[in-house]
């Protein structure tokens, strides 16, 4: 058998059909909906009175729209669209019998978040979702595809998805990191290094012992920015590591079924020799921590650098540079550290889990904020629950942070949470488009450690000077 | 759905590359529970001002591309979110077809499942109709599926690739969730040799 990629691996067995022209039916087993990109899905099924054909496969939890204010308990917390759009969830996940985790439950949070805490996420699956950051849960070497609401209409009532197959991308990091630098630091740094189209067509796969040396946690900050690449997914194979975080999770395997699990799951791997349509590697050591500067996740610059001039670019990107300089409110040759910031956001499903929190807070024991404001949102409640117990929450509100309840919030601002016109943030979430947090808002993409440091200085900061 | 097979239109430049979803349907407008009626906030926070009063100088404002049906945008157009409300809003403007060097991935597949045409063509062929399309209302440009063509207003032709199935089911306005059911029984078949193999899924 010629040798495989992790990537043929699992769409390999996943095809349920393929059409001559090369057109599969790629079978689903996890498919996670939120409130945003679903209603109008339901209401096709029920137009058409169709069914979800596997319930059992299917969990849904609202995340986008929720207040994450301590009061959100509280009805009027919610404008009456955002209100209209949770409950057509509550009850579409009721009509149609799929897994639910209501705003109440303490297991509610980011959809990408909850999926792997709840162990629905396992290595060698196929997951969907109505979100274009599902790429996050390739972290466990499942292919994990974000899609439209038509598809996520169709995969409710056939479980498949129509695809043709991505090509090969291999994204190898290299060596050791340096201290500072994070998982963020080196997605963000393969966004800048091969632009938001280098990953057009490509499912990536990351590996090197960088990769190797993350946490779960860290993989997951890294595949989650796969689809600022431009990639269809992003993938890391399964490891110890994997085992470990999975085992013992709610859905997970049991007994027996464990064992058969492990047993395939230590089959999914690329094969020695096996073909990359496209290979990219990166020396660990060459990675520094990061921030971006423009209003594109591949605006990507050292945190030593300064803001570049719009003239350096070539073609359209001319135009689009200056655009974002003018917008951002930056001139170039500005140094990044001078950049003064109102406001410091810290959750998302890139930056919300529980080592997020810790390297924040690692950095703001006994400090006290220079921001005008700043926030914490967890990924989950049971992260929330987690922080709280290891006083991390303390340490987050001694220092001047709010310390919220689970959602989106900030990462995309559908919430109450916003900036304002010109305010200026450092967010630990994954774009930076121009309104992504609120009406001309502006927003700087950094690590968690990054946010933090920034959050005591009052300006953009090379958190090396204060470790 | 409707049928896509040939248009002939004014075509309104939009020569920034990286145009991502935020852009084309900013998140306040996706709390909507319906599909149809985004199109008055196509591009919203571009084309009006925050007392919703419409900016001059932003081409779909002009009197020329208020009618147009194609788009020709700089490179990656659609980037970012899965919001099928993109496409939701463009098709709800009127917009029919799409014209760049490149468009990110779920955007692509998205557009096709509301009867629009995403053309991908080289960065010289989008350069002539980038121009031609500055031409204002005059300048009606081709788009004929069926032959995989787009024609300037002086007659210009460029080919376009794309995917067979997807020009088929866009052609007869096919709906794919009737077209996957038909393959039901390969559904079936899959899942129970899937529940022996891999169990615990
Ligand atoms: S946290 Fe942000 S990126 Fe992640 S699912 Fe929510 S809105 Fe999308």
């Amino acid at each position: 058998m010629s040798p495989k990629t992790l990537y043929d691996k699992i769409w390999d067995a996943h095809v349920a059909h393929e059409s001559e022209d090369g057109t599969c039916l790629l079978y689903i087993d996890r498919h996670l909906v939120h409130e945003v990109t679903s209603p109008q899905a339901f209401e096709g099924l029920r137009m058409a009175g169709r069914k979800v054909r596997a319930p059992e496969k299917t969990i849904a939890v609202p995340d986008h729209n929720v207040p994450t204010t301590i009061d959100r308990a509280n009805a009027s917390t919610m404008t009456e669209e955002s209100r209209i759009q949770v409950e057509a969830l509550d009850k579409n996940a009721k009509d149609f019998g799929i897994h639910y985790y209501p705003v109440s439950d303490v297991r509610q949070g980011i959809v990408h978040i909850v999926g792997p805490e709840q162990g629905w996420t396992l290595p060698g699956m196929t997951v969907v979702c109505g979100d274009s950051h599902t790429a996050t849960h390739g972290a466990f070497g499942s292919l994990a595809h974000g899609i439209g609401t038509s598809e996520v209409e169709h995969v409710l009532a056939t479980q498949t998805l129509i695809q043709k197959k991505s090509k090969n991308m291999k994204v190898e990091i290299t060596g050791k990191l340096r201290p500072g630098v994070t998982a963020k630091d080196i997605t963000l740094s393969v966004i800048g290094a091969t632009g938001t189209a280098g990953g057009t067509g490509y499912v990536i796969e990351y590996c090197g012992e960088a990769i190797r040396d993350l946490s779960m946690e860290g993989r997951m900050t890294v595949c989650n920015m796969a689809i600022e690449g431009g990639a269809r997914a992003g993938l890391i194979a399964p490891d110890e590591k994997t085992f470990e975080y999975v085992k013992g999770r709610p859905h997970a395997p049991k007994g027996a079924a464990w064992e058969a699990a492990m047993a395939y799951w230590q089959t999914l791997f690329t094969d020695e020799g096996a073909h990359f349509d496209k290979v990219i590697t990166i020396k660990g050591e060459d990675i520094a921590p990061v921030v971006t500067w423009g209003t594109s996740p591949e605006d990507v610059l050292p945190i030593t650098a300064t803001v570049p001039a719009p003239e350096s670019f070539k073609g359209g990107k001319v135009e689009a540079a200056q655009r974002s300089l003018d917008y951002m409110g930056l001139t170039a040759g500005q140094k990044l550290t001078d950049i003064e910031i109102d406001t410091v956001f810290i959750g998302s499903c890139t930056n919300g889990r529980i080592e997020d929190l810790r390297a924040a807070a690692e950095i703001l024991k006994g400090k006290k904020i220079k921001v005008k404001r700043a926030m914490v949102v967890p990924g989950s409640g049971l992260v929330r629950a987690q922080a709280e117990e290891e006083g991390l929450a303390d340490i987050f509100k001694e220092a001047g942070f709010e310390w919220r309840l689970a959602g989106c919030s900030m990462c995309l601002a559908m919430n109450p949470d916003q900036l304002s016109e010109g305010e200026r943030c450092a967010s630990t979430s994954n774009r930076n488009f121009e309104g992504r947090q609120g009406y001309k808002g502006r927003t700087h993409l950094v690590s968690p450690a990054m946010a933090a440091a920034a959050a005591i200085t009052g300006h953009l900061t090379d958190v090396r000077e204060m470790m | 759905m409707e049928k896509f097979t040939k248009i002939s239109g004014v075509a309104a430049p939009l020569p920034l590359v990286n145009i991502d979803t935020d852009m084309i349907i900013p998140k306040q407008f996706l709390k909507t529970i319906k599909r149809s009626g985004l199109g008055v906030n196509l591009f919203d926070e571009m084309r009006f001002d925050r007392q919703g009063n419409e900016i001059a100088d932003f081409v779909l404002n002009k009197p020329a591309y208020r009618q147009a049906q194609i788009l020709v945008a700089g490179d990656n157009f659609g980037c970012g979110s899965s919001r099928e409300h993109a496409p939701w809003a463009l098709a709800d403007f009127g917009i029919k077809a799409i014209i760049s060097t490149s468009f990110a991935d779920i955007f692509y597949s998205n557009c096709f499942k509301n009867g629009m045409l995403p053309i991908v063509l080289p960065q010289e062929a989008v350069d002539v109709l980038m121009k031609d399309a500055e031409k204002g209302s005059n300048a009606r440009i081709e788009v004929d599926l069926e032959s995989q063509t787009v024609t300037s207003s002086d007659g210009q032709s460029f080919k376009f690739d794309v995917d067979a199935f997807k020009k088929h089911c866009l052609l007869n306005g096919l709906d794919d969730i009737g077209l996957t059911m038909e393959k039901a029984k390969s559904i079936d078949s899959f899942e129970a040799k899937a529940a022996m193999e891999r169990p615990w899924v």
